[in-house]
């Protein structure tokens, strides 16, 4: 067995609601005043999770129920709970005791652990260590911080739980570790089958508990069992795992001073991209998705996220820059025409998704022609801008613009349908071939010359007989037609309802049209929406 | 063969041309119509010069095209007349390029029917659109035509001859096939223009069926000048398939 690591263990109470409050203030409140004073409870599913002294006080407690915590305190404030909230606020702590002490271990948003030999020597003893932490946290505004120093985590953390507000630090002798845990409660063993069984069985302490011989607690309950065993008896043989900081992936390029043209951002990002992706490379790594931020003088902000068939090369990456600084702007312009009010100071880039360089090796011989194509139109998409190239995809859908999608060339597609279910209610093929980017308005008229309506049953005023754009000239005789083909969608939803009646129409020229009849809350209109050519 | 042929026809004319060189020298006021005449014979010898390579092109319309298929480094015209603006035609045309593995772009048709061209065998995978290429129209052409085999392209206004000379150039170095549709379609460096009349749909009544099938003629004239080709083609028939109507069987009856 190891031995036991004499340990030192941080505990911020009420971490979430001090996370909370840091992040998004309440209203009228100083962050500084501890924040203590109002009832804050966070919630998840349903049931609180985490409370602010004020609250409790009130009687709102950990797992009620949201309506049966508001009745025991009125003004209770109700916030969600974020888990990744709490992590990222913690991590600044964490950073910070990096830099008074290494070797930080994360054990839970809120706690944190570190070997207490080494601080100890440099402060000269394990209270003053310990303080020296206390005193680490209140500078960063975060009061009531707690420490316990013991052997092994397990025993530190409960010492650190019982210190009090008088006395922050609590430490355990080395060896009295059993004595200390003897007289708590079982319930701080995080295993509620077991807690249940053995306060069955009359065991209600951790010393009880540790008073069962090993060897007999590792028959009836198993390893699990052994190990929270080994725990109550103060025998916390696990180790300090120092906390690994992330490997720093992103590339940040700044400018002084702050540069007002496209090109020129580009150039300054052409060098440091090379080494982004060589960075990558040496961790045989690729980057598939890719952040790109910029930053402005002024404090704009400018952020998206762009997808790669296959993964960025330095020239994709700077395509990238370039295409989010051109915006719809015209290309190799000043910034002022795409949307930018003053100079680009910093250019971040983040790689949001890498993957093993293995899976996007380049065959023997190369990668054919793609890559040859993909180099030109990569040229035109520095001419045009990078939604001026594109790829089609056909989507799922009824009409003829929900199924026909395009994609910039070099995104993956993301199809919201999928266009391998049926979609009862398209229409018959052959297909147009000609879909107009916005339908023409057109007038249809019956034999007798009025205008042909079509009731919410399908029933028609006249049949059509003739037709002619909404500018009155070049009318053509109807010839042959079908319909009416009704399409009623997503009627729940006011923005994307869709009522029509569409018709296939042959003229008196041999061309044969889709006219589409919409009916809105403000009348019907027909219109052209294809032609079969 | 034949193009040997050709070969030894246009060393035959070269001495003329300089004498109708001679000839332009002397007679200045006519000399617009000369040099019309002189750069059509120019043209029309180049044409028969080039080893051009054909593209897999749809059986249906290769017997039509001039040199029996769609020529690598030329250009087509699909031009839009009374009956149809020839956008089945244009995906007749892509079809069997697309289909042997070719990549197709699309410049300056927003309009373009994307599920309808996946129906009839284009591989949208294998498909470049470019909706919007702005006043750069020549430019991206250029460009795309650089390394896509096929090229669609629907010019917005008339080009100057000088740019188009140069785009052929680049078309004919490159070796890719460039099809100009829409109501500029007209370049009179087009290898062959083609066009559509006589358009009659069945399948469709009053107020009853629906569009299934086509029967169209297709005509197609060279800028050599020669008679005019011309089919009748289903486009498409009720299999989405694209085949020359065949002429109803005529039936012999035995006499006397």
């Amino acid at each position: 067995m190891s031995p036991i690591t004499r340990s030192m263990v941080l505990w911020v109470p009420d971490w979430p609601i001090l996370a909370s409050l840091r992040i998004e203030p309440l209203r009228g409140e100083p962050l500084a005043s501890g924040a203590t004073d109002v009832p804050l409870a966070l919630i998840e599913k349903g049931l609180v999770f985490a409370c602010s002294a004020a609250a409790r006080i009130e009687g709102v407690q950990r797992g009620l129920r949201i309506r049966e915590a508001q009745a025991r305190c009125t003004d209770l404030v109700v916030r969600p709970y974020e888990q990744q909230l709490d992590s990222r606020t913690f991590e600044t702590v964490i950073t910070a005791i990096e830099e008074l002490m290494p070797g930080v271990q994360l054990v839970r948003p809120g706690i944190a652990a570190v070997r207490s030999r080494g601080p100890a020597r440099y402060y000269g003893g394990e209270q003053p260590a310990g303080l020296a932490l206390v005193a680490l946290l209140e500078g960063l505004g975060i009061p009531g911080a707690r420490v316990g120093i013991a052997d092994g985590p397990f025993t530190a953390e409960q010492a650190a739980r019982t210190a009090t507000s008088a006395h922050r630090v609590r430490v355990v002798p080395e060896g009295a570790s059993a004595d200390f845990l003897g007289n708590l409660s079982i319930s701080l063993l995080e295993d509620p089958a077991l807690i249940t069984l053995l306060r069955r069985l009359g065991i209600s302490t951790l010393g009880d508990f540790a008073a069962l011989p090993a060897a007999d607690v590792l028959g009836r309950f198993g390893p699990d069992g052994a190990h929270l065993h080994a725990l109550a008896g103060g025998l916390d043989s696990r180790p300090i795992v120092a906390h690994q900081p992330p490997d720093e992936l992103d590339l940040v390029v700044a400018f002084e001073p702050p540069l007002d043209r496209v090109d020129q951002v580009t150039f300054g990002v052409r060098a440091s991209a090379d080494d982004f992706v060589q960075q990558l490379v040496a961790k045989k790594l690729v980057c598939t998705t890719l952040r790109v931020e910029i930053e402005t003088e002024l404090g704009d902000y400018s952020e998206r996220s762009w997808l790669h068939p296959r993964s960025f090369t330095a020239s994709d990456v700077v395509d990238r820059v370039r295409w989010q600084l051109q915006g719809s702007g015209e290309v190799d312009s000043g910034l002022r025409s795409s949307g930018f009010k003053s100079g680009v100071s910093a250019v971040r880039i983040v790689p949001e998704a890498v993957d093993a360089i293995g899976n996007h090796e380049v065959g023997l011989f190369g990668a054919g022609p793609d890559e040859r194509i993909h180099n030109g139109l990569a040229r035109v998409q520095s001419m045009l801008g990078h939604e001026g190239v594109l790829t089609p995809v056909v989507s799922g859908g009824r009409t003829l613009a929900d199924r026909q999608k395009t994609v910039p060339w070099g995104d993956r597609p993301l199809l919201p349908r999928s266009n391998r279910l049926p979609w009862p209610g398209q229409l018959p093929l052959p297909l147009p071939a000609t879909i107009f980017a916005a339908p023409h308005p057109v007038f249809v008229y019956g034999a007798d010359g009025t205008e042909t309506q079509i009731d919410e049953r399908g029933r028609f005023s006249s049949a059509p007989a003739r037709f002619s754009p909404a500018t009155g000239k070049d009318s053509r005789q109807i010839t042959a037609w079908a319909g009416p083909w009704p399409i009623s969608e997503r009627w729940w939803d006011a923005e994307a309802a869709l009522d029509a009646s569409r018709f296939q129409v042959v003229d008196d020229r041999g061309v044969a049209w889709l006219l589409v009849l919409t009916r809105r809350a403000t009348g019907s209109s027909w219109a052209a929406e294809a032609r079969y050519d | 063969m034949f193009e040997y042929g050709s070969m030894t026809l246009a060393a035959a004319t070269l001495p003329e041309m300089q004498d109708e060189e001679i000839a332009l020298a002397a007679a200045p006021a006519d000399s617009a119509t000369i040099i019309d005449d002189l750069q059509q014979r120019i043209r029309s010898m180049q044409a028969t010069k080039l080893d051009s390579r054909l593209l897999p092109t749809h059986p249906a319309l290769a017997e039509l095209l001039p040199g029996g298929g769609l020529k690598q480094g030329a250009m087509y015209s699909v031009e839009p007349t009374g009956t149809g603006y020839g956008a089945t035609l244009l995906l007749a045309l892509l079809a069997g390029p697309s289909a042997a593995g070719s990549w197709c772009g699309i410049v300056g048709v927003p309009e373009f029917g994307i599920e309808a061209a996946a129906s009839f065998g284009i591989d949208l995978d294998r498909l470049i659109l470019v909706p919007a290429p702005g006043d750069q129209w020549l430019a991206v052409t250029a460009a795309i035509a650089d390394v896509l085999t096929v090229v669609v392209i629907k010019p917005p206004r008339q080009a100057s001859e000088g740019n188009l000379a140069r785009l052929a150039a680049r078309l004919r170095q490159r070796g890719s096939t460039l099809i100009v549709v829409g109501s500029h379609s007209a370049w009179s460096q087009s290898e062959a223009m083609l066009s559509l009349s006589q358009s009659s749909w069945s399948g469709i009544g009053d107020g009853a069926g629906h569009l299934t099938a086509r029967q169209v003629t297709v005509t197609v004239s060279t800028r050599t000048g020669g008679r005019p080709r011309s089919a009748r083609l289903w486009l498409p028939d009720p299999e989405l398939q694209f085949v020359r109507v065949e002429a109803p069987p005529t039936h012999l009856r035995a006499v006397g």
